[in-house]
Order: C-alpha cells, then structure tokens, then sequence
C-alpha cells in the first residue's frame, strides 16, 4: 500500500472511529432504555439520533475547567494518553480483504502493548486530579487493569497456536473452514471477561462506581476532557469488539454480504452484548475481582493454553 | 398484663413507694415518673436485673413542660425527660419520665446502659437544651453547630417572622466553615498509624450512593473502612416544632413527609395516636381501607429499597422496572386519594373519602401483575450470584445487637427475630388479617433484602384479603371530634353551621392527655407520642422514626468492612433522610 493511501486511510479511520464512539453514547442509551422498560433519548431528530449533536454541542461549549488543586500538565495529558491508546490497536485490525491500515507480522502483541498503555490515563487522570475519590478510583484501575491483562494476553494465545501467527490478517484467513470460538470457547469466554474489565464496563467497572466512589478518575472531570473519557470508553469497546470477531469469528468472512459489511455487523452485535451485560449484572468488590482473576481465571486460562498446545501437538499441524 | 405481676408493683416494691410515681396516660402504658438521681438505678434494673427485661431503648426525647396548663397529679417539672422502653419477652412498653427542673436542667447519662441513647441523648441537648452529664461526645446533632437556642423549647420562635432579619456577613460565613471542618481528633480517631496515615474519606453530604443529604465521614485504610462518623440534620425541617403550631388536622399532612417514600403509612400512628386521645372508635370500613392504602405504600417504599439497593451494588436495571411498578400502584393510589406519593387522606376518624368506583378492579389487575414481577426480580436480583456475592455475610448484626440500638422492622427481623407489631400488638384492625412475618437468619445485606422483598408479598396478601372482605358501612366515625365534619349534618340551622364552621377554621379541641402509638411502618417502628394540653394544636408532638436509630448502627455495621460494602450497606438500610431528621 502506498504511504498517502495509508495516510488517507488513517484519517478516515479516526473520523469514522469519533463518529462510532459518539453514536455509541446514543446506541447505548437506546438500548438500555429498551431493555429497561423506558425510552431512551428520543427527542431530538428521529429516534434521538440527534442527542448526539446536542451532547457533543454541550460538551464544548463547557468552560474548560482544570481544578486548582490538580496537577495541570499531568491532568491534561491523561484523557490523551487513553484516547491515543484505544485508537492505536485499529492500525492492525484487518476490517475486510485490502481494508486496513498495516498488517503487522506482531498485530497481536502491538493490540497488547497498547491496551497495557490505557492504565497510565486512568492511574495518571486518578492521580492528578488530587480528589480522594479520583484516587481510589485509579487505584482501583490499576490493579484491574494489571490483574486482567495478564491472562488477557494468555487467553490469546491459544488462538495463535493454532493459527500460528501473531499477524491478524493471517489469523482470519485461517478461519475460512471453521471460525476459531468453535476451537478456543473457553478462550473466547476469558477473553470476554478480561475485555470487560479492560474497558472497565459493568460488571467490572469498579474504577468508576458511581454509588460508592462518585465517578471514579474522571471525577474532576468536564467538558470535552470528560468527552475524551467518555469517547475512550466506547472506542476501546469498539476495539475489543473487533478483536474478538477478527480472533474467534472469522473477520470479514460470511456469505452474500460484502466482507466489510460483516465486519461491522458482527462487531456491532458483539458491542450489543456488551451493553446487555451492563444492563444485567451487578458489580464485583474490589477484592472479589482480585480473587476472580487471580485465583479463577488466570489458572483456568492457563489449563486452556496447556490443553491447546496439547492437541495441537498431537494432531501435529 | 393481669397475670403477669404489674411492672409498676414490681418497681414499687425494689425502690420504694415513694421513688415510683405512676401516672395514668391515654394510651394504657404503663409509666412511672422517678427522680433524677434514681434514674439510672432503675433503668439499669428494667434492662438488666428484672426478669423478662426491657432490652431496648426505643425512644428518648423530652418536654418543655413549662407553659403546659393541665399538670394536676404530675410531680413539677421544668422539663421533662421520656425513656420508652420495649420487652420483648412481655410484649409491654413502659414509660420512664424524669422531673427536671430550672432553665438549664441536667440528667445523668444512659449511654452505658444502651448504646443507642447516645443520638437521642444529643438530640435531647440539641432541641431542649437539656445537659447530659457524662455524655462521651455531646454536641449538636440536628441543628448547626452555631444555632443559638433551643428549638423546641417553648419560648423559641417557630416562624422564620418572629426571629428578624436574616443576614450573613462574610466573617460569620467563614466562621461557620471552619467550625464545620471535620476534626478527627474529636471523634477519637487515630490520625496514624506505625508507619502510614489513615486517609479521611469524606462520603456526603452531597454523595451518589448516599440516598440523600448526609455525610458520612470514613477513616480509611486502604479500601478498609476503620471507623465512620455520621452526621446528620441537613434535612431537618423542624417537623416536631411544626406539631405545636397546627391544628390536630391540618398536621396530617406534615406526617406523609416524614418517610416521604412511605406516604399514607405514616398517618397510621399519628392518626391513631389522636384518636387514642380522644377516644374515637374508627368503623370497620375506615379501618380495613386504611390497611389497604397503608400496605400499599409498604409495596411501594420496598419497591424502591429493592431496586436501589440493587443499584447501590452495580445493578443498573433492576431500578427501572421497580419505579415502573411503583408507578402501577401509584396509579391506585391517585384513583383512590387524588395524590400520589403524599395523598394526605387519612383523617381523624377515619379517611377523607369513601373509595371510588371500580377501585376493585384496579386493585385486582395490580395484584394479578405484581406477583409474576417478582417472581422475575428474583432471578434478577436474588438469585444472581454476583449479587450473593456482594451481600451474604457482609453488615450483619445480631438480634441481641439489634435490640441494644434500637433496630426495627425488616431490620431486626432480618436477625431472626419476628417482632412484628402488626402480629405481636395487632393495632388497626390487623388481627383481622392472615399474614406471615419473614424473618431472615443472620442479619446480613443479603437477610434484609430478602425479608423485604418477602414483605411485599405478605402485604400483597393483605390488601388481597381487603379486597375481598371491604366491609360495608361508613368510611368516617361517627364522632364529634371526627375531623372534617361531616357534609350533609351543616347547613341545617345556624348550630350546625357554628360547629362545621368552628371544627373547619379551629379544628378540633382534642382533651387533654398523653397518648402515643406505634406502627410498624415501611422502615421499621414509627411513634407518635402527642401531648394534648386540651387545645386545638398538640402540646409536644414527638415522632420516633426507625431510620434515626438505624443510621446510628452505621459503624457498627460498616467498621473493617470495605468503601463498596458500606454502599451496599447504606442501601440496605432503608434509610430516607427525612425519616431521620424530620
């Protein structure tokens, strides 16, 4: 690929990635509201849409507020850092044949790599903003987000045993016969989970529990430096969502539609799923999350990889 | 009472004649006036030496006795103190008074005799001025801490007209922050420990998770609560004071508020307390309606503890389709009363209104729709392990704790204990009724959810059984006292206008006496003790709400537990602030 094409391709992507992550905020609304008996934004334009509009109106026209007692370089460089490493990982996800940015022969370590980066936005956003709650709540985030990329990572793994590469193209073309939830379910399942807590979305949102630490990190925050956080939120959402189609359900791959058409479907009902999981679960504590990760799933993850290399060694592919 | 030997006898015989003085109230309990210095003498012997004991103190207040006008028989007294305590073993209350006399009256402490004294001794303090000596940590509890006065004593002024002009300097404002700061010291916290500080976590007033204007201030270890301080009052509204400058009538109002999620339930023991007083028999009908609508609001005010509690530990759904159903049995309630959440419809006597056309059906749909909801509730609440997770075995407490501060309701009956007034003292025409009373087994989140979520539909039960067997016949009593007289008996000559005219403007002149009346309301027991000095408005009228005293276990329920366990505690509680600052 030609590096203007790339360059053209990366501005699009961003542009189309704002667009998603703000009409996520209306997609998510609606949809609780349908599944909790009520309406939702629908109010401005058809079915709301436009609640979108008003939100990002609103949130720019807020005085940008920094709090006296924060610390200011450090508190504005923290929305950043999450945005930059949620938007990231999209330059290897491979959208449909052709369509991506670069395919690197480590995409998967590159995903990683980045997704560990979200955790100094929320640990330096908590710190900075010298709030106890904000402080508790970075903490909070910190050791989620450590604790669940270990087995993250992990859960991954058996994905790429049996493809045999970290390249995330090849990984999907691996799937043309049989798409890989069918070989890794409890990789998948894992992988689910760890993305939840990844993007810090109920039942693991912790960092931000709003009935017991207010908001969390993002407590001193307002107007578009909240919107970051916010945007952030429903980008990595969109991330893990595509991930985990290009990992376990085959990518672009499907009948009649064109390729890039299936793409977005699939995320789109997985990124659903996630937002049905929010309206269904309570929140774990704090050292019950620890416990859950540590003791449940990091073992369980790792009997996984065991098993798959096992079989794999087996069969002898 | 007659086979048992009389409690007053038994005092009499322990501590003289001549120390125990009974008096004879409204109401029939038992209540004796003893002399400061024997104060704690004698309750120490009901709660601790006598057989079958007063384990809890239900309720401390005190009276400004000073302008009062009927005292024959009463011993004198400036200002009076007012112990209630409860047996559970005999099913019996009795009233223990102190005669304090002089403009600053002293009273030695009982907070080594029930923890839960302490509140209600600072309350004492803060509304009457009253000194308690040996009090571990005396200050104002519902008023500012730079209030000047009393006020509900007598010569302090009701109305915002007769206190002058409001004005607020800078100075005087900065002042009263820095007199706000929180200072751990005088808590009796540890700042630090070996080698870290403990972090001071300042949870409200404006909070979340914290259901209202109160701020709790929690001394942190890590995510480990160590200790928290409670601070109540920024709800307080003076409803007592209130009591004293209304009518018997135009009171009614004030007490929906009380428990502003409980509505119409808390008429109950003020309406009834009135009658106690003036010995207004209600008819059956009155009695059976009062028992659907007030059950009712017990479905309501549950439904909202369910679903926030739910929310309080992350369940973001649960809440929505409760306030859902509320709104159904809103919908009865407006058909029926007009309002809503205070529809203000109980009346001297009886209720406002008989009920309208078609109410059966409606009440029929709601009980028809109710069930299946819960049925889906538990499943998404109950038996979602997450949730389990989150409440078993987290904030319990055990009965004999419960019974030491003073726990009520579902609260203490999620120990184990079936202390239910509507079974144990069938007031209102209860015993009329079948129901069970849910008891949990340790006391824990998980206890009290359940037993109120087992509360609904035990009270769905009931109102079914009203709704099969609404008596025929009046909805009002046949009373002159009965408030508002009755329509069609004016207009007919110019005495029955008078009376119309004067039971309308003045309200009623309800005789003089004590009388009060407990109700096992939504949160647990509500008193309305009323003293009538023989006039149109109340002497004193002192409301004891269950939240007050469950708010005051908060440490108990919340030390070496973590900041999310306290969320889901404070949720569990079902606490509305009004309720504990009245």
């Amino acid at each position: 690929m030609s590096p203007a094409l790339s360059v053209v391709l990366c501005i699009v992507l961003l542009v189309i990635l704002m667009i998603v992550g703000g009409l996520l905020t209306w997609v998510e609304r609606r949809l609780l509201g349908l599944w909790q008996d009520r309406y939702g934004p629908n109010r401005a334009g058809p079915f709301g849409v436009f609640q979108i509009f008003a939100d990002i109106l609103k949130l720019l026209t807020k005085e940008d507020w920094i709090p006296e007692f924060a610390d200011k370089p450090v508190f504005v460089l923290a929305p950043a850092i999450m945005l930059v490493a949620v938007v990231a990982p999209f330059a290897v996800i491979v959208f449909a044949p052709g369509i991506l940015i670069t395919d690197l022969n480590i995409g998967l370590l590159f995903f990683l790599a980045m997704s560990s980066m979200t955790v100094y936005g929320v640990a330096l956003a908590g710190w900075a903003s010298n709030n106890k709650y904000a402080l508790i709540g970075g903490i909070r985030a910190v050791a989620q987000m450590i604790s669940y990329e270990v087995f993250m990572g992990l859960s991954l793994m058996g994905v790429v045993i049996i493809a045999g590469t970290f390249s995330l193209g090849e990984i999907v073309e691996r799937q043309q016969s049989v798409w890989y939830f069918a070989y890794q379910p409890v990789g998948l399942i894992i992988f689910l989970i760890a993305g939840l807590a990844e993007t810090r979305r109920l039942p693991f949102d912790l960092p931000e529990a709003d009935s017991e630490i207010v908001a969390g990190f993002h407590t001193e925050y307002s107007g578009m430096k909240f919107a970051v956080f916010f945007l952030s939120e429903y980008v990595g959402m969109t991330l893990i969502s595509a991930l985990i189609v290009v990992l376990f359900f085959g990518g672009w791959m499907g009948p009649f539609l064109p390729p890039i058409l299936w793409f977005v479907v699939k995320t789109a009902v997985l990124i659903a799923f996630f937002i049905l999981v929010r309206a269904a679960l309570p929140r774990y504590r704090y050292d019950q999350l620890m416990e859950l990760g540590w003791k449940g799933l990091l073992p369980l993850t790792l009997l996984n990889l065991l098993a798959t290399g096992a079989v794999v060694l087996a069969i002898g592919k | 009472m007659s086979e048992q030997p009389d409690i007053v006898a038994e005092l009499k015989a322990m501590f003289g004649d001549a120390e125990i003085n009974a008096q004879t109230t409204r109401d029939g309990m038992p209540t004796i006036w003893v002399s400061g210095p024997k104060l704690r003498d004698v309750l120490r012997y009901l709660k601790q030496e006598t057989p079958r004991p007063y384990k809890t103190l239900h309720d401390l207040t005190a009276v400004d006795e000073r302008e009062r006008a009927h005292k024959a028989g009463l011993p004198p007294s400036d200002f009076t103190m007012v112990y209630h305590l409860v047996s559970y073993d005999r099913n019996e209350d009795i009233r223990v008074k102190v005669p304090l006399s002089g403009e600053h009256p002293s009273v030695p402490t009982v907070t080594d005799i029930w923890k839960s004294a302490n509140w209600y001794e600072r309350e004492a303090w803060d509304m009457f001025g009253v000194n308690v000596e040996g009090h571990p940590h005396m200050r104002r509890i519902l008023m500012p801490l730079w209030w000047k006065g009393h006020p509900l004593r007598k010569d302090h002024p009701a109305r915002a007209t007769e206190m002058g002009v409001f004005t607020l300097p800078e100075e005087v404002a900065e002042a009263r922050d820095e007199q706000n700061e929180f200072r751990p010291d005088e808590w009796g916290w540890e700042r630090a420990g070996e080698d870290f500080d403990y972090m001071v976590l300042n949870f409200g007033p404006q909070h979340p998770g914290a259901h209202g204007v109160i701020r709790m201030v929690c001394q942190l270890d890590g995510q480990e609560v160590v200790d928290v301080s409670t601070e109540i009052g920024f709800h307080h509204r003076g409803a007592e004071k209130m009591g004293e400058r209304q009518s018997w009538h135009t009171y009614i109002p004030y007490t929906d508020r009380i428990d502003y999620l409980g509505g119409l339930m808390n008429e109950v023991p003020y309406v009834q307390a009135v009658e106690t007083l003036a010995g207004i028999q209600v008819p059956d009908r009155a009695k059976v309606i009062r028992i659907m609508m007030a059950e009712l609001f017990r479905v309501i005010s549950h439904l909202v503890y369910y679903g926030t509690l739910a929310q309080d530990v992350g369940a973001l759904s649960p809440v929505f389709f409760m306030f859902s159903d509320r709104e159904r049995a809103f919908d009865i309630v407006e058909a029926i009363a007009g309002g809503r959440m205070h529809p203000m419809w109980f009346r001297i006597g009886g209720v406002a209104q008989d009920l309208p056309k078609g109410w059966d059906t409606m009440v029929a749909d709601f009980l028809k729709y109710m069930p299946r909801r819960l049925r889906e509730y538990d499943k998404l609440v109950l038996k979602n392990s997450i949730f389990k997770k989150r409440t078993m075995g987290v904030g319990d407490f055990t009965i004999a704790e419960g019974q030491e501060w003073g726990a009520t309701g579902p609260m203490l009956r999620a120990t184990g204990i079936d202390w239910d007034l509507r079974k144990k003292r069938p007031y209102g025409g209860y015993d009329q009724f079948e129901f069970d009373v849910p008891t949990g087994k340790c006391g824990d989140i998980f206890d009290r959810a359940w037993v109120h979520v087992e509360e609904i539909r035990q009270s769905l039960r009931i109102i079914e059984q009203c709704l099969k067997n609404m008596p025929a016949g009046s909805y009002k009593a046949d009373h002159p006292q009965a408030t508002p007289p009755r329509k069609e008996r004016t207009m007919h000559d110019i005495e029955t206008l008078i009376d119309h005219f004067v039971h309308v403007s003045w309200g009623p002149a309800i005789p003089a006496g004590e009388a009060s009346c407990t109700a096992e309301t939504t949160k647990g027991q509500t008193t309305y003790y009323l003293t009538s000095d023989g006039s149109t408005m109340s002497y004193r009228t002192r409301i004891r709400t269950p939240s007050f005293a469950h708010i005051q276990m908060l440490p108990v329920l919340s030390r070496g537990l973590t900041v999310a366990d306290l969320a889901a505690i404070i949720g569990s509680i079902d606490y509305v602030l009004a309720d504990i600052d009245r």
